[in-house]
């Protein structure tokens, strides 16, 4: 049993880093911002996953504000892509 | 019972976002990779939510794994579109081989 969670949260790790790669490389800013949301999505999965592992319950007070956070900061980065002020 | 079953719920959720992640290195263009990782992603990590209501019950962790699920189920094909709005406005180019950019003539039609 523990060997399939640390091999979950190896392959999680895995989605982490390849998020980040793409934050790095991104030919254009639309690229870095979709790479932003994906990984706020990735993390959210794996503070739940660290929930259940370890067995604390504040993990997943940490997911919910995590995808509270990473929505605003995508909306206000697409926002700012579409050359629009924030009030509009 | 109520373990193994969170497991494989778990499996299926990381192999979701494994390929959504894959998506994001290996496709070309940034429409392709929004198309391909937003969707992948939130279906797996919807899933990761199940499974953590499944393994732990109905106990306080549980109702906050639900919370949490509908609130991504809302917001994150709200940013997706957001997102897509917001590069087709930047003038980011199409790839090469796209065959047809429909919003674009929708705006065309308009003015």
């Amino acid at each position: 049993m523990a060997t399939v969670f640390q091999v979950y949260l190896g392959l999680l790790l895995l989605c982490c880093f390849m998020c980040l790669y793409r934050l790095a490389r991104g030919p254009t800013a639309p690229d870095r911002t979709v790479a932003i949301d994906i990984l706020g999505i990735v993390i959210v999965g794996f503070c739940a996953f660290m929930a259940v592992l370890t067995g604390k319950d504040f993990y997943i007070n940490i997911a919910i504000t995590w995808a509270l956070l990473s929505f605003i900061a995508t909306i206000a980065l697409a926002k700012y892509l579409e050359g629009r002020g924030f009030d509009e | 019972m109520n373990e193994l079953i969170g497991i494989v719920f778990f499996g299926i959720g990381i192999a979701f976002n494994l390929f959504g992640c894959l998506g994001l290195i290996r496709l070309p263009d940034v429409y392709n990779r929004l198309q391909a990782s937003t969707k992948c992603v939130t279906f797996g990590t919807i899933f990761l939510l199940v499974g953590v209501l499944i393994y732990s019950g109905i106990t306080a962790m549980g109702i906050k794994a639900i919370l949490c699920l509908i609130f991504i189920l809302l917001t994150s094909p709200t940013a997706a579109h957001a997102i897509a709005r917001g590069a087709h406005h930047s003038r980011v180019k199409l790839w090469k081989k796209s065959v047809i950019d429909r919003y674009e003539q929708d705006k065309e039609g308009k003015e």
